[in-house]
């Protein structure tokens, strides 16, 4: 539905997109992830119309969008900031996409009655910006997108100005609204754990370039590169060289066993990335295993992390366990895993 | 957004418009020719026709002693007032009296101070000026040293009370240092007021020897000439300077206050 | 962060009353005496007759504000009203895009283009007046820029015209400041989401930016409009003897006719106009 194409923006000599090429689903809830800096701000505001890409087609059903002046494209945008009118009140903004299309003023209060019901605002119809809260004023933003029935939703860090509690909140709303209504979203976020949560596909960006495109499992169990098997989630990695088998050539430990995700030519440089969830903490008299000291396990509620040092490896290993776990600090372990928990790719960094 | 390129059009309208004349006025000042209007080729000899002029060296001299005494009144005045209103007082009349002579027409407080001068038979010379000057001075004192003032921590102030000094120790030796900065701003500003201005002069001065706005009234009122070009082109000159003077310094001073 | 240190209630320290003493009643008596007797007095002298041979009579009369109403200085109070307003609308105008545009403006061009707007109104005041008398008259410059056009030569001195011109001359930066200022502090995102929800430029102006920079508007307009209305320098200058300003009037009372009854009256009609309009500014801008 959405066809971007070899899209390139250079800020002088920072080059902020670099030949990018995505393709959207309609009716998709999309999240643009990736570290600030790495463009996807800039590639939101050029599908947007307040940026002109040097390079590059984007198209939405077919019909080119670049061409199309930003206040001509079926395209809403809710702003990190919100950006709602001080001096309107809440009714007003919302409203104000719908006057612009000369609708007639029974169906535009109409609307606007429904889509504030929808976001539960009904009740601050009259209230100015300045007297609403964070989440409220969020709810705002968003039903004046979608009160207009755009194709397509963009949003710019929806969740970042907000509290945690409201976070959760908003982030179940988001997904709730967005089958609801069924218009595709695409969600510019920072936040890998808000990326994972809300979309049906993620496109991990890194300096100007797609990473990755997959399914938020995928992102998760299937990195295929080192910078997205180190962004998205915690990871443990090691380097080394392909060993032709099922199993990483480390200089430390020897083979490690992991499942390559492609051809790897011998002794190339290659990266192993295990979860870990999928890591076992075992006795230190266990056959299998690095050994390593337990230097740190934090309580999370209904999960533990036990960091566990081992000479040899940059930083502790991180270990998932459920509930409080076993191991005190100071414990003599081995932690191990098996190669289907693992995955071998090419380390190009 | 996408800018209109039509809006550049009153944008470079204003610049030219607003330097226009004085590029003229000063190319005109080293006209060799009579006229003012006619270039016929360089010359200095405008410049020293002024120096040599007597009424401009004495309407100098009258401006700048008119404007010394009512800088330095207003700043004294205009510094105790901004302090007092701003830390003794909440009166919302009190500040709009203090703010009257910035806001009222100069037109009307010179007829004010004409009609209490006769009315308490003063005769009208350079500090009947002087006294006026340091009116509206004050008032705009005041206001650049209470913006000071209202940007300042008062927790020193309040701990010096605290400490047991009385409210004129606490202002000479903590309010004061402090509000330096805004009181030389504010002192700079008086100054520059008073050596420009001409309708209360003009109102208040009477029969003396006139200040210098006055004298190139009278010039103009009497014709055109390139000599009034070449003082026109001295004044703008200090002018300049002053400003931008007081543009750097006010950098500084913010870039000190940041420490 | 200015606020927060104003809303600290002042010291209550022992010793207020006597600090508030030491501090204003310097200033205070000074502004009384200056400021407040004159201004009494000006405003007793408008109940008062004209003496014989200048000066004042204390006997009661209404005739001052009985000329008032004459037509005669009517019009010349419409005119000024007229002259003041034609050169704030015009001031508007110009100043707007001028001010939007230096509010876009990078960092460096940013400050220099506001000193640059700021520079000519340090200049002497009379300078800067005589400067349009040089380019105005019959042989001055844009007569002869016309003249190598084929076109006239105009007669630009010594009308409304010109006194339009030489105001704003000397009062466009006041004009600007305010108005940048307030351009300034908007939020840039406000435009674009305006934009997004289908708004043309216009619209978007018409809608968000010029409902939000209204204040700027208002101060703006009210700095132009005062001294404009006011003046006597620049119609007396620039105006010849055909045109008249509230201004002038009041000046050949002063200095010229000793009506310094009749005098007043003009004064206390000039301060009328200005309070009915700051009235107006006032509530104009509680609305916005």
């Amino acid at each position: 539905m959405l066809k971007i194409d070899g899209v390139t923006r250079r800020f002088g000599s920072v080059t902020a997109l670099d030949d990018v090429s995505l393709q959207i689903e309609q009716g998709e809830f999309f999240a643009l992830l990736g570290p600030s800096g790495c463009g996807k701000t800039t590639l939101l505001r050029i599908i947007a119309g307040f940026e002109t890409p040097d390079e590059g087609r984007v198209s939405l059903d077919g019909e080119d969008l670049l061409s199309k002046a930003p206040n001509r494209r079926p395209i809403s945008l809710m702003f990190q900031s919100y950006a709602l009118f001080p001096h309107m009140t809440v009714a007003k903004n919302v409203a104000y996409g719908l006057e612009r299309e000369r609708l007639p003023r029974q169906e535009i209060k109409q609307r606007v009655g429904e889509v504030l019901e929808t976001v539960g605002l009904s009740a601050h119809a009259g209230r100015r910006p300045a007297q609403l809260s964070g989440g409220q004023r969020q709810r705002v933003a968003l039903a004046r997108s979608i009160v207009k029935r755009p194709r397509l939703l963009l949003l710019d860090e929806p969740l970042s100005a907000l509290d945690k509690k409201v976070r959760a909140d908003m982030q179940l709303e988001l997904k709730r609204l967005q089958h609801e209504v069924g218009i595709t979203f695409v969600v510019v976020t920072h936040d890998q754990e808000e990326a994972m949560s809300l979309a049906d596909r993620i496109a991990v960006f890194d300096s100007g370039r797609v990473r990755q495109v997959d399914r938020p499992v995928a992102l998760y169990e299937r990195p295929r590169t080192p910078f997205v098997a180190g962004f998205v989630g915690a990871n443990n990695l090691f380097r080394g060289t392909a060993s032709g088998l099922d199993a990483l050539k480390s200089e430390e430990f020897g083979m490690l066993p992991g499942t390559p995700l492609a051809e790897l030519a011998a002794d190339a440089p290659a990266l192993l990335a295990v979860r870990p969830e999928k890591v076992e903490l075992a006795d230190e008299s266990a056959v299998r295993g690095m050994a390593g000291t337990v230097v740190d396990v934090s309580f999370y509620g209904g999960v533990s992390h036990v960091s566990v040092e081992v000479p040899g490896h940059p930083g502790p290993i991180l270990v998932a366990v459920q509930g409080a776990g076993s191991v005190r600090t100071g414990a003599k372990v081995k932690v191990r895993w098996n190669a289907e928990d693992a995955v071998i790719m090419a380390d190009d960094q | 957004m996408r800018r209109s390129k039509l809006l550049y059009v009153p944008f470079w309208a204003t610049y030219v418009f607003l330097y226009l004349p004085i590029v003229v006025l000063v190319v005109m000042s080293f006209n060799s020719g009579d006229s003012a209007y006619t270039y016929e080729g360089f010359s200095l000899k405008w410049y020293g026709e002024l120096a040599g002029d007597e009424r401009i060296r004495t309407g100098l001299v009258n401006t700048l002693i008119v404007a010394a005494g009512s800088t330095a009144i207003a700043t004294v005045l205009g510094t105790l007032l901004a302090v007092g209103l701003s830390r003794y007082t909440r009166s919302k009349t009190l500040d709009a009296i203090a703010l009257m002579p910035a806001v009222l027409p100069d037109l009307v407080l010179a007829i004010g101070l004409l009609v209490f001068y006769n009315a308490i038979q003063l005769t009208l010379g350079l500090y009947s000026v002087t006294l006026a000057h340091a009116l509206f001075s004050m008032a705009f004192v005041a206001a650049v040293v209470r913006t000071r003032l209202s940007g300042s921590d008062t927790s020193l102030e309040e701990a010096s009370r605290d400490l047991g000094a009385g409210p004129v120790t606490t202002f000479l030796r903590i309010t004061l240092p402090q509000l330096v900065p805004g009181i030389v701003a504010g002192a700079l500003l008086a100054f520059t007021l008073s050596l420009d201005e001409f309708v209360i002069a003009f109102f208040t001065i009477g029969n003396a020897e006139p200040t210098l706005p006055i004298v190139i009234y009278s010039m103009v009122r009497f014709g055109v000439t390139p000599k009034i070009n070449a003082l026109a082109a001295i004044l703008l000159l200090v002018s300049f300077t002053a400003v931008i003077a007081g543009q750097r310094m006010t950098r500084i001073g913010e870039s000190r206050a940041q420490d | 962060m200015k606020s927060e240190a104003k809303a600290r209630p002042a010291p209550r320290v022992r010793g207020r009353r006597l600090g508030a003493l030491v501090f204003l009643s310097p200033g205070l008596t000074y502004l009384v005496v200056l400021l407040l007797v004159p201004l009494a007095l000006v405003l007793s002298y408008t109940v008062f007759q004209r003496g014989r041979f200048g000066g004042v009579v204390r006997e009661f009369t209404s005739e001052n504000f009985a000329r008032l109403i004459d037509p005669l200085y009517l019009g010349v109070l419409g005119g000024s009203l007229r002259i003041a307003a034609l050169t704030t609308l015009i001031a508007l105008l110009v100043g707007y895009p001028t001010a939007y545009l230096i509010a876009r403006l990078p960092g460096r061009w940013r400050t220099l283009a506001l000193v640059a707007i700021v520079l000519p109104f340090w200049t002497n005041f009379i300078i800067r007046v005589y400067a349009w008398i040089m380019l105005l008259s019959g042989p001055g410059l844009v007569n002869s820029a016309l003249g190598k056009l084929g076109l006239g030569p105009f007669e630009l001195l010594y009308h409304e015209g010109t006194i339009v011109t030489g105001l704003l001359y000397s009062y466009l930066p006041l004009m600007v400041l305010p108005l940048y200022s307030a351009i300034e502090r908007l939020d840039p995102q406000l435009g674009e989401a305006s934009a997004n929800l289908g708004a043309s430029a216009f619209t978007t102006f018409r809608k968000v930016t010029l409902p939000l920079t209204m204040p700027g508007v208002l101060t703006g307009c009210l700095f132009v409009f005062v001294p404009s209305f006011g003046n006597f320098v620049i119609p007396e200058m620039l105006g010849g003897s055909k045109s008249t300003m509230v201004g002038n009037l009041i000046r050949d009372q002063f200095l010229k006719a000793r009506d310094w009854p009749f005098g007043s009256a003009l004064a206390l009609a000039l301060i009328a106009v200005l309070v009915v309009l700051l009235v107006v500014q006032a509530w104009a801008a509680r609305r916005a």
